[in-house]
């Protein structure tokens, strides 16, 4: 542990990880209760192009990818509500159109750009900039921040969209505002999880633990805690053993989630025998 | 106890050019218990969804509380009683937070829950009768006891209006006796209450007035009045099984 913290960029490393490890659990259990598990796999593949675009037009790729999953995320909310596109066909749309676009402008780019492209693909420990710590740093607050406030009335809008309607509740701002902060934590984690695997560190912790779970409250601690595990571990676990973060990190919530089903099935046959 | 809380003037729905509701004219006063019957796609669902604000009307006008709808702000006294909550089954959603979620209003998300929202809260549920439960998961209680948590989430709103769709389906005869039991409770605490059933049976001592919508074409109001429902108008809710039956999902696949 002390040979990893001797290196400025996996310093950097961790904090970004611990980052995304906090916030994607947080927006992933409104997700999942919206049924919209794949959603942060759609804002992923937009950002994907956000990247592309930045080789090609010389840009930073934070705020560039940003701003095409924002784009992204107000497209998919027009067309779920203006069209008669369902809800999954919209986001193959975006499954399709961000890969592509995103392959083609970064084939189109100068250089070497294509190659690193897989750094973005599945996380990358050394990429990690003096200057992006301060971006994601601001993003997740932002997160944290919008969460405190409309946290409440997402809850509603998730648990059944009219009657969040009949209190008043502004439904369509509200789906909005949550593909909104999933492009955010999309971007803040991909970097260090990657961009095809950042939306399982929003679904998988989530679904470990609802395993155990009898509440909102405490599935969305729970995952906090299960993310922010797997995410710091997984990524000093790749520094050892020399794999990219992304699918060090994703493995272990798989494995969180592996063993607390297993151990989910007494304990939940006891409650039944004490209700 | 005798104004008019919700007021309904020759309303007309229309969903792709084809006639939901035609020339509705309905007057509710507090303290009524209706019951709005007729077969599907008579408009039931159409017209509580046309009062509570979902549904935009073609013509027509609505009023609550003697307010215009557009200009309807009060909405926490209209509360509305799913069968379900779509989103408590995906994920834990506890019997307490369920209850509390019909708290959430946009001018209170710069503060937490206040001492007297928790307070009604929990006593709805205690009302219910299902205080011991607060801290299990809403799907782990049978069907009845989450229609009963459903009910103490409106109750906790303090709402003058409780709109239920189809409360006693799919109910066992134990469930709907403890159900009807508690709907008498809250009758006699004045609010008014407008059920959507296919089973008027089930309830039928408690309402004060029925409604029987898809009468014709042209007009979707047939009978309006005090239960019983006249024999001309009565052919829809013994056909439980139809019901269950429409109700079954659209069947996808087979769509190039």
């Amino acid at each position: 542990m002390i040979a990893l913290l001797d290196y400025d960029f996996m310093r950097r490393a961790l904090v970004a990880a611990a980052l995304v490890g906090l916030i994607a659990p947080l927006i992933g259990v409104f997700l999942v209760q919206r049924r919209l598990a794949l959603l942060g796999d759609g804002m992923g593949h937009v950002a994907l192009m956000g990247v592309g675009l930045a080789f090609l037009l010389g840009t930073a790729p934070i705020p560039t990818a940003m701003v095409t999953a924002a784009l992204g995320a107000f497209l998919i909310e027009f067309i779920r509500n203006r069209s008669r596109t369902a809800g999954d066909v919209a986001l193959a749309l975006l499954f399709y159109g961000g890969i592509a676009g995103g392959v083609l402008f970064a084939s189109l780019a100068p250089g070497k750009a294509s190659s690193s492209l897989n750094s973005y693909l599945f996380g990358s420990l050394s990429t990690v900039a003096a200057g992006d710590l301060w971006a994601l740093g601001i993003l997740a607050i932002s997160v944290l921040v919008i969460l405190a406030i409309f946290g409440r009335e997402l809850f509603a809008v998730c648990l059944d969209p009219d009657i969040a309607q009949v209190q008043g509740i502004r439904v369509r701002a509200m789906s909005t505002l949550m593909a909104i902060l999933a492009a955010i934590v999309v971007v803040v984690g991909m970097r260090v999880v990657g961009l095809l695997l950042v939306s399982a560190i929003m679904i998988v912790p989530v679904a470990a633990a609802q395993q155990l779970t009898r509440s909102f409250r405490s599935t969305a601690v729970i995952a906090v805690i299960i993310g922010l595990i797997s995410s710091v571990a997984g990524l000093a676990g790749s520094f050892y053993i020399e794999v990219p973060p992304g699918p060090a990190i994703v493995m272990l919530a798989l494995a969180c989630f592996a063993v607390l089903a297993i151990v989910a099935v007494p304990i939940r046959r006891r409650r039944k025998e004490l209700a | 106890m005798s104004d008019s809380i919700i007021g309904i003037q020759r309303l007309c729905v229309e969903f792709d050019g084809e006639h939901v509701l035609e020339d509705v004219d309905i007057d509710i006063k507090a303290g009524e218990f209706v019951a709005l019957l007729g077969p599907n796609g008579s408009g039931k669902t159409t017209l509580i969804r046309a009062i509570l604000g979902l549904e935009q009307p073609g013509h027509g006008k609505i009023s609550l509380f003697g307010t215009p709808i557009k200009r309807f702000k009060d909405w926490h006294r209209i509360a509305l009683v799913p069968q379900r909550l779509p989103g408590a089954s995906s994920i834990p959603v506890s019997v307490w937070e369920t209850v509390m979620s019909g708290q959430i209003r946009p001018r209170s998300r710069w503060r937490l829950f206040s001492r007297s929202e928790k307070l009604s809260a929990t006593q709805a549920l205690k009302d219910v009768d299902l205080w011991d439960r607060r801290h299990d998961r809403l799907d782990a209680l049978s069907g009845g006891q989450q229609r009963r948590v459903l009910v103490a989430r409106a109750l906790a709103c303090q709402s003058d209006i409780l709109v239920m769709d189809e409360p006693t389906a799919g109910l066992d005869a134990a469930n709907v006796a403890a159900l009807s039991l508690l709907l008498a409770g809250i009758k006699e605490q004045g609010k008014t209450i407008i059920v959507v059933t296919h089973e008027l049976d089930d309830i039928e001592h408690l309402v004060t007035r029925a409604i029987v919508l898809g009468a014709s074409k042209h007009h979707s109001v047939g009978y309006d009045g005090p239960p019983p429902v006249p024999g001309a108008f009565a052919h829809d809710h013994h056909h439980h099984h139809d019901a269950i039956i429409d109700k079954a999902p659209p069947v996808i696949g087979m769509q190039p």
